[in-house]
Parts: structure tokens; C-alpha cells; sequence
């Protein structure tokens, strides 16, 4: 991106906060950031990160927009019903930012593409529905050295941390992975999804412009980052509280014995 | 002895660790996290880890949906 008058103007605000500044607003420009899922936490991570300038912006989801959606989706509108979501939301962003390339990936994650996937980004932000997929992010993340955002809802919660396991030093009790919160998929009857229990919709915006923020930090490099916290958001009863997520030395991916130890497309 | 458990006053056996409260509580371990004064337990301490007068802990759901 080119230094002009209008390049200042655009990202001013951003300008002003000595945290970013003139080299800060360049990082973000030189940023390539992979969003899973362009769905309720998908959409304003797409939007907000757009609009900061994130150069290239990744966006991996293999739904149509469905009217049930748009409660909660901003990325989409009535018109894009029935088109792909990952065009519905490149439009959006677009519009917002017409300066960034938005690489649109109309698939399903799994675990043969992630590697390559994850592989040509920077920085992950995971807002899928289900744990499978959460679980396969986390160890191609783990493997590739990537940071992840990760973000998840039901109802009136949220829950957010950031995973950068590949940075912790032996024995640190710093850097956990997914799976030292999450070790495995929970039994069937649990992964309940939004369409069976309901979300509120105003609170994916609040979750994900948390997430965003803190992709935001860690492409930037200013103030703290959630690696080693849980942030958790009561939208009932008003409430959010941070609190300790150490890694799990038993875990199965990034503890002393581990027990996943073939990723596809692993370096 | 006295614990507090998702901001609540609860009464467990002294000694109890938290294999023993999941199991008091007839909830799966695989489903949560414990978190106990203000850290989130590693589940493959739950065994070792014995819950003490006071203790504050919370159970903390697992949630998988982003919802796309």
C-alpha cells in the first residue's frame, strides 16, 4: 500500500494511537490473516479487520448465506441469500476497504487442506461451529507457527483466548495450545451448535470485535496478549472475567509425551 | 468444608479432588473445564488436584460454536 494523502486520512485514527502509529498501520498492511468461517464471529472480524487495513485477509467457509443467518451475520445481506458466504463477505469487506485483497477458500476446512491453508498466513482467527474443526486449526497452527485467535459462542457466552503454544520455552508455564483447554472432541451430544440453542445476535458482535482486537494486537505487537488467559463474556448477567489457562504438560498435542504427532503437511 | 462453586456456597468432603466433585456433581469431565481460583485446571491434573476450604471454583462449559 502506498503512502498517500488518502492512506492517512483512512487510517488517521489508528495513526494517533502511539501503540500503532505510522509502523503499526504498516504491519497491519503487510498482514495476512486467515478467518475460519464467515459466519457470526466470522463476520465482524471480517468487517473490523478490513477496515484496519489487514492487507490480505483469508476467508474459509463452505456455506450459502441462509436467511436464518442474517440475525447475527453482518457480513451479509438479504440480496446474497443462496450465494456463497465467502463472496457475500469479500463484497462487504470491499466495500468497506476497496485497498486489501481478500482470498476467498469456498471450502470445508479439514484436516488434508489446513496445513496448506493455514501455511500461506500469518495469523488465524477461528470462529467455526463445531470442535473438529477447532481441534484441526489448533494443531496445523501448533505445527506451521501460527498464532490463533480463537472465539467461540453459544447463547449469551463467549469465550476467547489466543494460542501460540510453538513459542513456549521448555518448562515455561507460559503458551498453551487448544488442546490443553479443549484436549479432544467432546462427546457427540454435547456440540450443540446456534441452530439448536439459539444465540443472541448483537453478542457475536462483541465477541468477535474482541477477537478482532486481539489479532489486531498481535499483528501490531501492543499490549497484552490472551495467550495464557481465557476471557469469558457473560452477556446475561454482564460480566467478563479473565482467567489463568496454563499449558496442560499431559497435553496431546504440545505436552512432554504427545500423542498427536502426524499433521498433514507438516514442515 | 466449605468451597464456593459457580459463585455459590457448596459443601464437599474434605480431602475430595476434582474427579470427585465432577463425579458429586454426575457431570462429564470431557464437556468442561474446572477453573479454580481464577486458573483453569489441566484436566490431566484433575486427579491430583485436592480441593481446599475456600477454594472458589467454576465450572466452565466447553463451547464449540462460532456458528457459521
Amino acid at each position: 500500500m502506498e503512502i498517500t494523502e488518502e492512506y492517512l486520512e483512512r487510517y488517521s485514527r489508528h495513526i494517533l494511537l502511539k501503540e500503532v502509529g505510522g509502523p503499526g498501520q504498516k504491519r497491519l498492511n503487510r498482514a495476512k490473516v486467515l478467518i475460519i468461517g464467515a459466519g457470526g464471529l466470522g463476520s465482524p472480524n471480517i468487517l473490523y479487520l478490513a477496515a484496519a487495513g489487514v492487507g490480505t485477509i483469508g476467508i474459509v467457509d463452505d456455506d450459502v448465506v441462509e436467511l436464518s443467518n442474517l440475525q447475527r451475520q453482518i457480513s451479509h445481506n438479504s440480496e446474497e441469500i443462496g450465494n456463497p458466504k465467502v463472496e457475500s463477505a469479500k463484497k462487504c469487506a470491499l466495500r468497506i476497504n476497496p485497498d486489501i485483497q481478500i482470498n476467498v477458500h469456498n471450502e470445508r476446512l479439514d484436516s488434508l487442506n489446513s496445513g496448506q491453508l493455514i501455511s500461506k498466513y500469518d495469523i488465524v482467527a477461528d470462529g467455526s461451529d463445531n470442535f473438529d474443526t477447532r481441534l484441526v486449526v489448533n494443531d496445523s497452527c501448533y505445527a506451521y507457527e501460527k498464532p490463533l485467535v480463537s472465539a467461540a459462542i453459544n447463547r449469551f457466552d463467549g469465550q476467547i483466548s489466543t494460542f501460540k503454544a510453538f513459542q513456549r520455552k521448555e518448562g515455561s508455564s507460559l503458551h498453551p495450545c487448544y488442546r490443553c483447554f479443549v484436549p479432544h472432541s467432546p462427546p457427540q451430544e454435547n456440540t450443540i451448535s446456534c441452530a439448536e440453542t439459539g444465540v443472541l445476535g448483537a453478542l457475536c458482535g462483541v465477541v468477535g470485535s474482541i477477537q478482532a482486537t486481539e489479532v489486531i494486537k498481535e499483528i501490531v505487537g501492543f499490549g497484552k496478549s490472551l495467550s495464557g488467559s481465557l476471557f469469558i463474556v457473560d452477556g446475561l448477567c454482564n460480566e467478563f472475567r479473565k482467567i489463568s489457562l496454563p499449558p496442560d504438560p499431559n497435553c496431546p498435542l504440545c505436552g512432554l509425551n504427545p500423542t498427536i504427532t502426524k499433521i498433514n503437511h507438516r514442515k | 468444608m466449605e468451597i464456593t462453586l459457580n459463585g455459590e456456597k457448596f459443601t464437599l468432603e474434605t480431602g475430595s479432588n476434582i474427579v470427585n466433585l465432577i463425579d458429586k456433581l454426575d457431570l462429564n469431565a470431557d464437556k468442561l473445564a474446572i477453573e479454580r481460583n481464577l486458573e483453569i485446571v489441566p484436566k490431566s491434573k484433575f486427579a491430583m488436584t485436592i480441593i481446599e476450604e475456600g477454594d472458589k471454583l467454576e465450572i466452565v462449559h466447553f463451547i464449540g460454536g462460532g456458528e457459521e
